[in-house]
């Protein structure tokens, strides 16, 4: 036995690393056309950034000369390519906003400034959130599986079950009564600030994470229960069984390995969420985070900006599935091999 | 001892608010009377120093910047009101005091104005401030290429000098007797030259306070100005404003103490939180007021009776307490707020007619017709309700209205100004002749009625532009006056609502007994008027 998996896997080097190419040129592949339907659905919203910018009172040249400077008097094409290359170069252009008045581009900011740190609070909040949950999910579902059907499995699955049926907004709100109205443990604004210290930073975070918790630790928890649940009838674990195994240590032994695949997927959903998911939980906390800056750019139709932050949001998805994949193949030897 | 000597003892806190109550009611006074004195009197205190002030505004945008051009939400007028000053300063009566400027004199047909600068004022840069400064400011908005918002402001200005190292000279090709108030505009904020130019870019200004961080559509914290040159002001030490846009966010931080004070209170929720012992409510009428501008120039509202008959099947009571859930004041169809100077007080107040409207409606020929009005949630919150409550009590007048629900997006491009009728809104502003200028005179860029032809619109006109330049106020009173009358009468604008600044005010803050309404958070200026008690 132990024989056949080790030529399997000797022969099979190759193939994992071609897997994982193939994936990632798919990816690449998806980004591109991700980046087609994004310029040009952009070009498709109603309204003008000039208008939307300078406000209900703007005279109808002013516009004229705002959107010329911005060149949106420029062909779609034309403007693509260049948009594409400066992504490919690192440069996301600059955003239409924060132009002086009666200046040039020189006082706008670049897309990237505006978005680095916001990107670095969304991530921030993402990984607080993830550590919580990821193992807190595992145990949970892991448990859960061990007794299953007993008192303690109902109990986690009813409670993990009603936290994800709420709108984020409502466990927000209950969390801000509970523990900022009645007992001011945590404070109702997380609005950080650059140069907070670590501890500060999760002190103020700890209510968004904590409602991001409870919004996705049912999902995760209940797939790892499922999974693990699934495995428990295959003859392997009956043989394990036999062998004279504890509960645990099959469950953790031998059904844990082969249940990580679609486990792992089901994580990276959830942490993909959490970066491009959490408008509802950055306004009802005052986070500043990029779900905020996509918001506010789509209302001002600040197009770079919008852009730049779909994109992250993208490579943010691909990447995260793309991971995915590759722990559930390098974990589970049989789709290594499909037939 | 009187209630002189209560109040005296309770400023100095002698006496609780328990014992004062008691002994004001030994003295014959019932207890909400007693109350509201005793509020007063501490408010009435003399102002102390110290303290971080934390206010929660519903304004604020990743977009906004420091270039005072591009200033348009509550958010940027707090700040720069906050850092900087201007010529002129709007007070808490409604009047135009100098700022910056010391003294001015204006010709005697209102045409050329000299203003005399303080002396010795500095930018947080330790540069002095001289007329320079002040024409550098002034060409920020003007010239053009300029995409200033307050460029239209200063159009009417054809020349600026300097005519002393701390004297400007303004020569306006028409007279305006209210120039001063032009320049009190939250855009004309004075900055440091730099080569011939405004320097916005560093944020220096001679405000009470110095910018110390400014993070666009979170927060800006401010230190305080050591060298202020007003003595009796900017009693805090240090300053946040922090951009809190969604209502339940700002209304659950001061609830739960993490800010002083934060404006745009929600109407429906206005009670609970005045339930907050520690939280008072502040309510200013402003010069806010929701429109449906009816489009003169297209049928079928190019007839007068038609118009009349609109304005008169317009339940106004019914909007005001549904709407605003009486957190506001009836309209007259003309823009002028009741709190502000020369507000035609005379006049009576137009009130819902369906007979009235009937026989208007009858006389332009139009019984059982259907009119079209577009809303929208963009033109104000609670405008698709407001068309509908209009729908309503116009069904009474026999007038059919099917109201059009716009999309929010674009609205302002795509539907205003375009449509015949629609919902809109104007934040009012400081004066009469201002507010005119805006949307109502012939040659405005935004005259939402399209109402500029006609023998009563060249009427109107012609006595606005004749008031605008006269000095002497009672005469102006008179035509400004007439001039609200016919606005009322025959103008496009259906008016039927102005709106109250509501702010949540922790009791641990001071402000003066009387907030100015030109702004919300007593004129912007409250980081420099309010304080610890």
């Amino acid at each position: 036995m132990g024989l056949i998996r080790d030529n399997r896997r000797g022969g099979t080097v190759h193939p994992v690393i071609r897997t994982i190419l193939q994936r990632l040129g798919l990816g690449l592949v998806t980004l591109f056309v991700v980046s087609l339907i994004l310029f040009s659905s952009v070009e498709f919203l109603p309204g003008d950034f000039g208008e939307a910018v300078l406000g209900q009172a703007a005279l109808p040249e002013t516009v004229a000369a705002f959107r010329k400077e911005l060149g949106l008097d420029l062909p779609l094409h034309e403007r693509y390519f260049e948009w594409l290359g400066g992504i490919l170069t690192g440069d996301m252009g600059n955003s239409f906003s924060g132009r002086g008045s009666s200046g040039g581009s020189d006082r706008s900011r670049p897309v990237i400034e505006l978005l680095a740190p916001r990107l670095a609070n969304t991530l921030f909040l993402a990984s607080m959130a993830a550590i919580i949950s990821v193992p807190l999910a595992l145990f949970l579902g892991i448990t859960a599986a061990l007794y299953r059907n007993s008192i303690y499995d109902r109990t986690v699955n009813a409670l993990t079950l009603t936290t994800i049926s709420f709108p984020e907004f409502f466990v927000a709100y209950l969390l801000i009564l509970g523990l900022s109205s009645f007992t001011k443990i945590f404070p109702s604004l997380a609005n950080i600030s650059p140069d907070a210290l670590f501890w500060d930073r999760v002190y103020l975070t700890a209510l968004p994470a904590l409602t991001l918790t409870l919004v996705i630790v049912a999902h995760m928890m209940r797939m790892t229960r499922a999974a693990i649940i699934n495995l428990m009838a295959s003859p392997y674990i009956e043989m394990a069984d036999l062998k004279g195994a504890s509960k645990s240590e099959i469950i953790l032994r031998h059904a844990l390995p082969n249940a990580w695949a679609p486990i792992v997927t089901v994580i990276a959903f959830n942490l993909a969420y959490l970066v491009v998911g959490v408008v509802v939980v950055e306004v009802v906390f005052v986070y500043p985070g990029v779900g905020q800056l996509m918001v506010d750019a789509v209302t001002t139709r600040d197009v770079p900006v919008v852009q730049g932050c779909a994109m992250i949001f993208a490579a943010t998805y691909i990447l995260l599935n793309l991971f995915a994949d590759i722990i559930s193949i390098i974990t589970n030897p049989r789709l290594l091999h499909p037939r | 001892m009187d209630i002189k000597d209560l109040e005296k003892a309770a400023k100095e806190g002698k006496l609780d608010r328990r014992d004062f109550i008691k002994r004001a009611a030994a003295l014959g006074l019932a207890a909400p009377f007693a109350t509201s004195l005793l509020s007063q009197s501490v408010h009435a205190a003399t102002p102390k120093r110290g303290g971080k002030f934390i206010m929660g505004t519903g304004h604020g945008s990743t977009t906004d910047s420091l270039d005072p051009a591009t200033h348009e939400n509550g958010f940027m007028q707090n700040v720069v009101y906050t850092y900087a000053n201007h010529l002129f300063e709007v007070d808490n009566e409604g009047g135009v005091i100098p700022e910056l400027a010391e003294s001015y004199e204006a010709s005697t047909d209102a045409k050329t104005w000299v203003i005399k600068l303080r002396k010795g004022v500095e930018f947080h840069n330790g540069k002095e401030m001289t007329a320079e400064d002040v024409i550098s400011s002034m060409n920020h908005h003007r010239g053009e290429d300029s995409k200033s918002a307050a460029k239209s402001l200063l159009v009417a200005v054809v020349e600026m000098k300097k005519t002393g190292t701390h004297e400007v000279t303004f020569k306006l090709n028409d007279g305006n007797a209210d120039f001063p108030y032009i320049l009190s505009d939250y855009h004309f904020a004075i900055m440091p030259d730099f080569k011939g130019a405004a320097d916005w870019q560093a944020g220096f200004g001679t405000g009470g306070y110095i910018i110390d961080r400014f993070e666009p559509g979170v927060r800006a914290t401010f230190k305080r100005n050591p060298n202020y040159f007003k003595s009796d002001r900017a009693h805090f030490d240090e300053i946040e404003t922090i951009a809190l846009v969604d209502t339940t966010s700002r209304q659950n931080a001061i609830m739960n103490r993490e800010v002083h004070a934060i404006n745009r209170v929600d109407p429906k929720t206005v009670h609970l939180l005045g339930r907050n012992p520690s939280l008072s409510i502040l309510e200013v009428t402003g010069t806010l007021h929701y429109t449906f501008p009816m489009r003169v120039t297209m049928a079928p509202f190019d007839n007068y009776d038609l118009r009349m008959a609109v304005k008169l099947s317009v339940d106004r009571e019914a909007l005001v307490q549904k709407i605003l859930l009486g957190h506001g004041a009836l309209g007259n169809d003309h823009p002028i707020s009741a709190t502000q100077a020369n507000h035609n007080s005379d006049m009576p107040q137009r009130a819902f007619d369906p007979d009235k409207a009937k026989y208007h409606l009858k006389k332009a020929g139009m019984e059982g017709a259907t009119l079209d009005l577009s809303t929208s949630e963009a033109a104000f919150s609670g405008a698709v309700d407001a068309a509908l409550l209009i729908k309503d009590s116009a069904s009474k007048a026999g007038l059919n209205i099917n109201v059009v629900r716009e999309p929010k997006d674009g609205y302002w491009a795509n539907v205003w100004n375009k449509k015949a009728w629609c919902a809109c809104y104007w934040g009012g502003r400081p004066t009469v002749d201002w507010m005119f200028t805006s949307a109502y005179l012939a040659d405005g860029n935004w005259t939402d009625t399209d109402w500029r032809t006609g023998p009563a619109a060249d009427k109107f006109n012609k006595l606005a532009l004749a008031a605008r330049s006269e000095l002497d106020s009672e005469k102006r009173r008179a035509m400004y006056y007439e001039a609200q009358e016919i606005v009322s009468d025959d103008g496009g604008a259906l008016i039927p609502m102005f709106a109250n600044n509501i702010h949540a005010v922790s009791k641990e803050i001071g402000h003066p007994e009387k907030l100015a309404g030109n702004w919300e958070f007593d004129g912007n200026k409250n980081a420099e008027r309010w304080w610890f008690v």
